[in-house]
C-alpha cells in the first residue's frame, strides 16, 4: 500500500468521526426517550457513511462508495423511517425504563471502551491500514450497542439496540480491511432490512397476546 | 460367472429385505401365509450357504453404496459364515414357528402385522449384514439397523406403558453401546488414516494402553448387548416384551451377534491380547452367569425366567471367550482351540434350545393369555405337542446328556479343567474356581428348568378353564420340531460338529479340535487324550434307552398288579386341589432363602390369624439401585442445575452472550504472544 497519498486532514476526519460514533453510542445507552433514540440512529447512521466515504476518497476503494451508498439508504432513510411508522403505530413514543440506572449503565460502558481498546490495541499494531484506530471504537460500540439491548426493559429500544450493533460491526469491518466483499455487504442490508419487518410484525403479535410491549409478560412462557 | 457364497448370502439378504417391503404392501392374509414360508425358505438357504462359506477362504466384496469415498465393504470369512449358520439354522425355525404364530394378529390387527412383517425381515436382514460387514462403517449401520429394528418389534405391543418403558431401556442400552462401538472403532483405527475398511485395521497395531482401552470400548458396546454384568439390565425387560417369535430371534440370535463381535474385534482386528483382558472377561462372564441363573430360578413370570437364564448363557460364553483369550495369549493353542469350540458349540446350542423355550413359552401365552407361573399348571394335557417339544429344550438347557446342552457345558469344563501352565501362578489357583462357578450354574440352571417345566406343563391347572386351551397349529409344530431336532442332532453328534468348528478355531486362534477330537471316530468326542476324557453321547443314548426300557419292563413283569390304589387313613389328606400344589413362588423359597441377602428381597408375609391372607414377594435386581439408580439421579440433578439458567428473561439471556463474549475476547487477548 505505498501508493496512497496520506492526507492528514481526511486522516484527522476520520478519527472525528469514530469519536462521534462512540459519543452517540454513550448518547443511546443513556436516552430513554424511544423517539430521540430513533434520531440518534439515525444520525449515527450518517456518520458512518461519512466515515466510510472518507476513507473510501482516502484509499481510493471504489467499492466502498457503493457501501457508503447502501449504508445511506437503509441506515439513514429506511429503517429510521420504518421504526417512526412502527412506534406511531404502536403509540409507543414515550419514556422507557431501564433495567439499571443511568449512571451506572454509563459506569459500566466506559469500562467497557477501555477493554476494546485494550483489546484493539495489538491488532492495531499488525494492521497496516489507515483506519486502524478506527478499530477500537467500532468494537466499543458494538458492546454497548449490546449493552444497551441487555439494560432495556421494552422491546422498541432493544430493537434499536441490535440496529445499532450492526453499525458498530459495519465500522469494524470497514476499519479492519477496507470493508467486505459487495456480496456479504448486500446480503447483510438485506438481513437487516427483512429482520426489521419481522421484529414490526413481532411487535404488533406481542401486543396483540400481552397488550404492551413490556418484555417482562415473555417470562411467563418458560418451561416451569 | 460362477456363484460364490458371498454373492448368494447378499441374494438372501436382499430377498430378506424385498420380503419385508413386500409385506408392507401385500394384505395381511396373504402376507403371512406366503412371505413368511419365504422367509424361512431363505433362512433355510442361508444356513446352506454359511456352511458352504465354511469349507473354503474368505470373500471379498465392494458394493457401490455407501458414503462417497467409503463404499461398503463385504468379506465372508469362516467366522463370519459360523455365525451365518447359525442365523440361517435358528432364523428358519423360529420364522416357521411365525407364520402360525402371528396368524391371529395378521388376521385382526393387519396394519400392525404389515409393519411388523417389514421389521421382522429386517431384523434377519441387519444380522446378516453385520455378519458380513468389513468396514466399521457398515458395521455400525448394521447394528444400529439390528438395534431399531429389534427396538420396533419389542415395542409392537406399544398400548401397554411397561413395554414402552422396556423398549426406552432397550434403546438406550443399545445406544450407550453403540456411542462405545464407534469410539472403539475410532480408536482402532487411530493414526491408520485409512477408510475404518477392517483390511486395513486388521494390519494396524496399537500401543498397549490403547489397545486396552479400546478393549474396554468393545466390552462395553458388545457386552452391552450381550447382557454382560452390569449392562443387563435391559435384557429381562426387554425379551418378556416382545412377541414370542422375537425373543426367540433376540435371545437366540442376537445376542450371538455381540459375542461375534468381540471376537471379530479381538481376535481379528486388535492383535496380541493382554492376559488381563482375558482374566476380566472370566470374572465377568461367570458373575453374570451367576448372577443370571439366580434370578432365573426365583422368576414367576415364564419368559422372565427364558431372559434371566439368557443372561446365564450369555455369561457362560462370555466366561468362555475370556478363558480363549487367556489361553491365546499365554501360547495355549491347543487348549485355547478348546475353549473357543466350547464357546462356539455352546452359542450355537444356546440359539436352539433358548429359542425352543421361548417358542414354547410363546405357545403357552398364545393359548392361555397368562405369563403368571402362579396361574398355569397342568398344560400338558391340553397341548401335548408344546409340552413334548418343550421338554427337549428344558433339558439341553439344564445340560442333560444325550442332549446339546451338556456337550457344549462338557466342552467348556474340560477347557476349565485342563489348566496348563499359565504364566501367572495365581490365576492357575482361581480357575478351578471358575469350573466350580460352572457347575453351580449348571445345577441351578436344571433347579430353574424343573420349576420351569414342573409348574407350567405338569400337575394341576390353577384357575384356568381346560376346554379354553388349544394346541399348536402345523406351522407352530414344524418350528418347534426343527429347534428340538436340531437339539437332539447337536447333541448326538458332536465331533462332526467339531469338525466343523475346526476351520473357524484353526483361523482364530491357530489349532483345531478335529485331529484329536474325531481320532477315534464319529462316535467318540475326546478334546484332548483318550486317557483324559471322553464322550459318547450315541452310546449313552442307547444305554439311556436299554436301562429305562429294561426297568419299563421289569416293573411290568414282575411288580405289575401287585399295587392297589385304596383310602387308607388318608393322613389328613382326604382331597387334593390345585391350590395345595407346589407353587413358582414356593419352588423357588430354597433359592430365595439361600441367598437372600443377594437379592432385593421385598416380603409381605401374613399373619397366621389373618382370615384373608395375603403373601407377596417380590425380588428386584439390586445392581438396578446399585449402578443405574445413582445415575440416573446425577444426571437429574445437573438438569435441574442446567434448568436453572432458563429464567424466560430475554434481558439475562443477553447477559449470557455478552459474557461469553467478553469472556472469550479476554481470552484472545490473554494468549496472544
Amino acid at each position: 500500500m505505498s501508493h496512497w497519498n496520506p492526507a492528514p486532514f481526511a486522516q484527522q476526519l476520520l478519527d472525528l468521526f469514530a469519536s462521534l460514533l462512540l459519543l452517540i453510542a454513550f448518547a443511546m445507552l443513556s436516552q430513554r426517550r424511544i423517539l430521540t433514540l430513533i434520531h440518534l440512529f439515525a444520525w449515527q447512521g450518517l456518520i458512518l457513511t461519512l466515515s466510510i466515504v472518507d476513507s473510501a476518497w482516502l484509499t481510493h476503494q471504489p467499492h466502498l462508495y457503493y457501501s457508503a451508498g447502501l449504508t445511506l439508504l437503509t441506515k439513514v432513510l429506511i429503517l429510521p423511517l420504518l421504526l417512526h411508522r412502527l412506534i406511531r403505530r404502536l403509540d409507543v413514543v414515550w419514556d422507557v425504563e431501564t433495567l439499571i440506572n443511568i449512571p451506572t449503565t454509563m459506569l459500566v460502558g466506559i469500562g467497557l471502551v477501555i477493554f476494546s481498546f485494550n483489546l484493539a490495541l495489538p491488532i492495531s499494531h499488525f494492521s497496516s491500514t489507515i483506519l486502524r484506530n478506527t478499530l477500537g471504537i467500532a468494537l466499543a460500540s458494538v458492546l454497548l450497542s449490546f449493552m444497551m439491548m441487555i439494560t432495556r426493559r421494552k422491546a422498541v429500544p432493544q430493537v434499536i439496540g441490535f440496529l445499532a450493533l450492526e453499525n458498530g460491526l459495519f465500522l469494524a469491518a470497514t476499519s479492519a480491511t477496507y470493508g467486505m466483499p459487495m456480496v456479504v455487504e448486500l446480503g447483510v442490508a438485506l438481513d437487516v432490512l427483512v429482520g426489521m419487518f419481522i421484529f414490526g410484525i413481532f411487535f404488533f403479535q406481542i401486543r396483540e397476546t400481552f397488550d404492551s410491549l413490556d418484555i417482562r409478560h415473555m417470562e411467563k412462557l418458560k418451561e416451569e | 460367472m460362477t456363484l460364490l457364497p458371498l454373492d448368494l448370502v447378499g441374494l438372501i439378504l436382499t430377498g430378506w429385505g424385498g420380503l419385508g417391503l413386500l409385506g408392507l404392501v401385500l394384505p395381511a392374509r396373504l402376507g403371512r401365509s406366503l412371505l413368511f414360508p419365504l422367509i424361512t425358505g431363505l433362512s433355510v438357504l442361508m444356513a446352506g450357504a454359511g456352511l458352504w462359506a465354511l469349507q473354503g477362504g474368505a470373500q471379498t466384496l465392494v458394493l457401490p453404496i455407501g458414503l462417497p469415498g467409503m463404499p461398503f465393504h463385504l468379506r465372508l470369512d469362516v467366522l463370519s459364515a459360523f455365525f451365518l449358520t447359525l442365523l440361517g439354522l435358528a432364523g428358519s425355525g423360529i420364522s416357521a414357528y411365525a407364520t402360525g404364530y402371528f396368524r391371529r394378529m395378521a388376521e385382526t390387527q393387519a396394519g400392525d402385522f404389515q409393519r411388523l412383517t417389514l421389521l421382522y425381515a429386517f431384523f434377519l436382514a441387519s444380522m446378516g449384514m453385520v455378519l458380513v460387514a468389513d468396514d466399521a462403517y457398515f458395521f455400525m449401520v448394521a447394528w444400529e439397523g439390528m438395534a431399531l429394528s429389534s427396538y420396533f418389534l419389542v415395542t409392537t405391543d406399544h398400548e401397554i406403558p411397561a413395554i414402552r418403558e422396556a423398549g426406552f431401556l432397550y434403546l438406550l442400552m443399545a445406544h450407550l453401546g453403540a456411542i462405545a462401538l464407534l469410539l472403539c472403532f475410532g480408536l482402532l483405527q487411530s493414526g491408520a488414516g485409512g477408510d475404518y475398511a477392517f483390511a486395513t485395521l486388521r494390519h494396524h497395531s496399537l500401543s498397549s494402553f490403547w489397545s486396552s482401552v479400546t478393549f474396554f470400548l468393545a466390552l462395553i458396546g458388545f457386552g452391552a448387548k450381550a447382557g454382560l454384568l452390569p449392562l443387563h439390565s435391559w435384557l429381562p425387560e426387554a425379551h418378556p416384551a416382545a412377541p414370542s417369535p422375537v425373543s426367540a430371534l433376540m435371545s437366540g440370535i442376537m445376542l450371538k451377534m455381540a459375542l461375534y463381535g468381540l471376537l471379530r474385534v479381538l481376535f481379528d482386528l486388535l492383535g496380541q491380547p493382554l492376559w488381563w483382558w482375558g482374566a476380566l472377561l472370566v470374572g465377568l462372564g461367570s458373575l453374570t452367569a451367576l448372577y443370571g441363573v439366580l434370578f432365573a430360578a426365583v422368576q414367576s413370570d415364564i419368559k422372565r425366567l427364558l431372559a434371566w437364564s439368557s443372561v446365564e448363557n450369555m455369561g457362560l460364553i462370555l466366561s468362555g471367550l475370556g478363558l480363549t483369550l487367556l489361553f491365546h495369549g499365554a501360547g495355549q493353542e491347543t487348549v485355547a482351540a478348546l475353549a473357543l469350540a466350547a464357546v462356539l458349540y455352546h452359542a450355537l446350542n444356546h440359539a436352539f434350545f433358548k429359542g425352543l423355550l421361548f417358542l414354547g413359552a410363546g405357545s403357552v401365552l398364545h393359548a392361555t393369555a397368562e405369563r403368571n407361573m402362579a396361574k398355569l399348571g397342568g398344560l400338558i394335557r391340553v397341548m401335548p405337542w408344546a409340552a413334548g417339544l418343550s421338554l427337549v429344550g428344558i433339558l439341553s438347557l439344564a445340560g442333560l446328556p444325550p442332549f446339546n446342552g451338556f456337550v457344549s457345558e462338557w466342552l467348556l469344563l474340560q477347557a476349565y479343567l485342563l489348566r496348563p501352565d499359565l504364566p501367572q501362578p495365581w490365576l492357575n489357583m482361581v480357575l478351578p474356581l471358575g469350573a466350580a462357578v460352572l457347575a453351580l450354574v449348571g445345577a441351578l440352571a436344571g433347579f430353574a428348568m424343573v420349576k420351569f417345566y414342573g409348574i407350567i406343563f405338569l400337575g394341576q391347572a390353577r384357575g384356568l378353564v381346560p376346554g379354553e386351551v388349544h394346541d399348536i397349529g402345523f406351522w407352530e409344530r414344524f418350528g418347534m420340531g426343527w429347534m428340538a431336532l436340531g437339539c437332539v442332532l447337536l447333541g448326538l453328534f458332536p465331533s462332526s460338529v467339531i469338525l466343523q468348528l475346526d476351520t473357524v478355531t484353526h483361523a482364530l486362534v491357530g489349532q483345531g479340535l478335529g485331529a484329536s477330537a474325531a481320532r477315534h471316530g464319529w462316535l467318540w468326542v475326546t478334546p484332548v487324550a483318550a486317557s483324559r476324557a471322553s464322550y459318547s453321547p450315541l452310546i449313552l443314548f442307547a444305554v439311556i434307552l436299554v436301562s429305562v426300557g429294561l426297568t419299563f419292563l421289569g416293573v411290568r413283569r414282575f411288580f405289575h398288579g401287585r399295587w392297589r390304589r385304596a383310602p387308607a387313613w388318608d393322613c389328613g389328606y382326604p382331597f387334593q386341589t390345585a391350590r395345595m400344589q407346589d407353587s413358582a413362588d414356593g419352588f423357588g423359597q430354597p433359592i430365595k432363602q439361600i441367598f437372600e441377602s443377594f437379592f432385593g428381597l421385598s416380603r409381605e408375609i401374613p399373619s397366621p390369624f389373618d382370615p384373608h391372607p395375603h403373601y407377596h414377594s417380590e425380588v428386584r435386581d439390586p445392581l438396578w439401585a446399585l449402578c443405574y439408580l445413582p445415575l440416573v439421579r446425577g444426571v437429574a440433578r445437573l438438569v435441574k442445575v442446567v434448568g436453572g439458567l432458563q429464567q424466560g428473561r430475554i434481558s439475562t439471556y443477553l447477559l449470557f452472550s455478552f459474557t461469553t463474549l467478553l469472556a472469550l475476547l479476554a481470552l484472545v487477548t490473554g494468549t496472544r504472544p
